[in-house]
């Protein structure tokens, strides 16, 4: 056991599987000599050597698509896209190939790449820095996507990730980064079906909002702080959803508030939405509210703390909720 | 209209079936050798022709001719070794042939009936792949991971003159470039990206390009069997002993459509056509085999025999070639379970069952793709 920040416990999960299996390589951009600009890689260079941790050319098409032939011969990439801004450039490689190849080849491809993406906003960042781009890829059959809220989450969350079959998005709130918790770091590999359940993480009888990645601690605050009893579900896992969890709390509480950092235009909401207006339609109280980012591209820094959704944000929807 | 490779241009072969010699390489083949390369490029235009007659008689729905680039795929495909990885465009039905796929296994993608086809570590032969210009950085990616393994053996990837104009493949030869990969980038210069001219492409010679990026380029005839293995041979070679890549442009036509959807007379002449056919790969190769006694009338006779029987393969087994089962679209979506898979493949058979007594095999219409069984497990909860 030790406290470790989220970036640190990243990094050790990262140093384990890595330890464990020599075909798993880091590649992105920086994240060799300079440990990655957030530090997640740090000192695994220098451990590994040049050949498993890559600095690659500044072209994040060329990452992906490298690291799609790295699979094919092979190896586990765990690719770095610098920002959630910069994945754009690799979105064709990501859908069309890394989503698709385990199809096409009749199961005789593996894609066991993993994309690690620090995520979302509330950094005081330039544009392009804080996005939060989940629901493109959670329409993109193929690909799976989990986003860790914790430390001791994030440390078990990427060695599954590097240890499943199929292509992982790995979400990780770049907010969080720096927000320490304890962590085993001598748990072995947890079975990896885990890596796909949702976690309730606080009980409550009143209404569940749900959450992942850094509206996590965001929601366990507005639950705390609220004289409600109020249930806080982490999804963990984006795609696929855990929907028989959410079913569970929702067929008790009666009431769903779904808080997300991305536009709710589209957003993984709408989709929890419509299946838990299908499944649970004679349970709910209330309609299925959903918090979010505004449809609009993602603020100037100054003015992104109205954006993000906080607190007072998401006790506002439970208030919605309790009027129905 | 290009039709003159310029004085870059490798060639061994002349169109008029004359050996010459180059300064930097050179292929002497026996005479079964040469009977070889003659037949190889024979049954691939079989197998094309075939392919697009199938098309045309609504076996397929789709087909893209290599017609024309046959010496250019044939050369390069002989120019690897078997357990070297080939990287195809969806074009590359010659080195397919030449790698011992069955032609029958390319039909597939274009009937309809699979989105891949074959396993491409059994003849070292990749998947076709259609979004232009990616399998550049796979190949680069398979390259590295050759390097890692401290293994003796390069890569061969196909691309086109319209392809050259995409951030992958620039991508591709950066990558390849700083990492020094064993890998052999091999542009079929076809001269046209369905209706645009190379000339919309690029404004210096594709091979010139490799100079920007700190690797050789070569200009070979593609319509040259023998110089373009000779020069692609000379590529692989370089790259196994860590020399890092070559861009190799072979110079070539499409004589046909870019597919049978498209109808090149809108966008090109005759004369173009009629030129290049005066440059045709086969027939230099057939002048030169009768020509120089390898091969008499009853052995091209016999390789006739042989194209012939090709085809009624195509044709017969085209045709018997089953559609999948419906639900098999939810298969390898994942390699492991996946509740959303499980969810919509047990809807969908449920769904499909419930017509077995209709004598229908599925929904008819627009109409029956809700209804009723909307409140079914299809897009449920569990």
């Amino acid at each position: 056991m030790g406290v470790l920040t989220m970036a640190k416990a990243i990094n050790t999960g990262l140093q384990i599987a890595m330890r464990d299996d020599d075909h798993v390589l880091v590649m992105g951009e920086d994240v060799g000599r300079l440990g990655g600009v957030f530090r997640v890689t740090d000192g695994l260079q220098a451990q590994f050597g040049e050949e498993r941790v890559i600095d690659t050319p500044l072209a994040e098409s060329g990452i992906i698509g490298t690291a799609v032939g790295l699979a094919m011969r092979g190896y586990a990439p765990v690719c770095e896209i610098q920002f959630d801004g910069f994945i754009f450039p690799a979105f064709d490689q990501i859908t069309t190939q890394v989503a698709r190849l385990h199809l096409r080849s009749a199961g005789t491809l593996q894609m066991r790449i993993v994309i690690r993406v620090p995520s979302g906003g509330g950094i005081g960042a330039v544009e392009h820095h804080s996005e939060s781009p989940e629901a493109y890829f959670a329409h993109s059959p193929g690909l799976r996507i989990v986003s860790p809220s914790t430390p001791a989450d994030a440390f078990m969350m990427i060695r599954q990730a590097i240890a499943h079959p199929d292509p992982v998005l790995f979400l990780e709130p770049k907010r969080r980064y720096w927000q320490k918790g304890e962590v085993d770091t001598e748990a072995p590999l947890a079975p990896l079906h885990e890596l796909f359940e949702a976690r309730v993480l606080r009980r409550g009888h009143d209404a569940t909002l749900l959450c992942w990645g850094p509206m996590v601690r965001t929601c366990l605050d507005a639950a705390e702080a609220d004289s409600r009893d109020l249930e806080v579900i982490d999804a963990r896992s984006l795609a696929p959803l855990d929907l028989p969890t959410i079913v569970e709390s929702v067929t008790r509480t009666g009431r769903l508030i779904v808080v997300h950092e991305a536009p709710v235009t589209g957003g993984l909401g709408a989709e929890i939405a419509a299946q838990i207006g299908q499944e649970c339609f004679y349970q709910l109280e209330a309609p299925v509210l959903r918090v979010g980012g505004f449809s609009v591209p993602y603020p100037p820094a100054r003015i992104e703390e109205v954006y993000l959704p906080d607190l007072d944000r998401v006790l506002e929807a439970v208030d919605r909720a309790m009027a129905f | 209209m290009a039709i003159d490779g310029g004085p870059d241009l490798v060639q061994l072969l002349t169109p008029e079936g004359v050996l010459v010699a180059h300064p930097d390489y050179a292929l002497t083949l026996d005479d079964e050798q040469w009977r070889q390369r003659y037949e190889l490029l024979v049954m691939v235009r079989r197998l094309d022709t075939e392919a697009t007659a199938l098309q045309r008689h609504g076996e397929l729905g789709l087909w893209a001719p290599c017609q024309g680039q046959e010496a250019a795929q044939v050369g390069a495909a002989l120019a690897t070794r078997p357990t070297e990885r080939i990287f195809p465009t969806y074009r590359e039905h010659g080195m397919a042939y030449t790698r011992g796929v069955d032609p029958v296994t390319l039909l597939g993608l274009f009937r309809g009936t699979t989105l891949g086809g074959w396993d491409p570590a059994e003849h070292g032969f990749s998947l076709y792949t259609i979004v232009i210009g990616d399998q550049t950085l796979h190949a680069v990616g398979y390259a590295m991971g050759a390097q890692r393994d401290r293994a003796d053996e390069a890569v061969l990837v196909c691309f086109g003159d319209g392809a050259s104009s995409q951030g992958d493949v620039a991508e591709a030869f950066v990558y390849a470039a700083v990492n020094d990969a064993p890998v052999v980038f091999f542009c079929q210069n076809n001269q046209w990206a369905i209706s645009e001219p190379l000339e919309r492409q690029t404004r210096i010679p594709l091979f010139k390009r490799a100079a920007g990026y700190g690797f050789p380029g070569v200009r070979v005839d593609g319509n040259d069997v023998l110089a373009v293995q000779a020069v692609v041979a000379a590529a692989l070679e370089r790259a196994r002993g860590g020399g890092g890549p070559t861009l190799v442009e072979a110079f070539t036509y499409r004589m046909g459509a870019h597919t049978t959807s498209d109808d090149p007379t809108r966008y090109r002449t005759t004369a173009e056509g009629e030129a290049w056919r005066l440059k045709d790969p086969i027939e230099r190769v057939r002048a030169h085999i009768v020509r120089s006694g390898i091969a008499d009338t009853s052995y091209l006779a016999e390789v006739e025999t042989r194209a012939d029987a090709l085809g009624e393969h195509m044709r017969s087994a085209c045709r018997a070639m089953p559609d999948p089962q419906a639900t098999s679209m939810f298969d390898h979506v994942y390699a492991a379970a996946h509740p959303v898979m499980d969810r919509e493949r047990a809807w969908l058979a449920d769904y499909l069952g419930g017509f077995a007594d209709t004598g229908h095999s599925g929904p008819v219409g627009p109409a029956a793709t809700a209804g009723a069984h909307a409140h079914a497990a299809f897009g449920g909860g569990h």
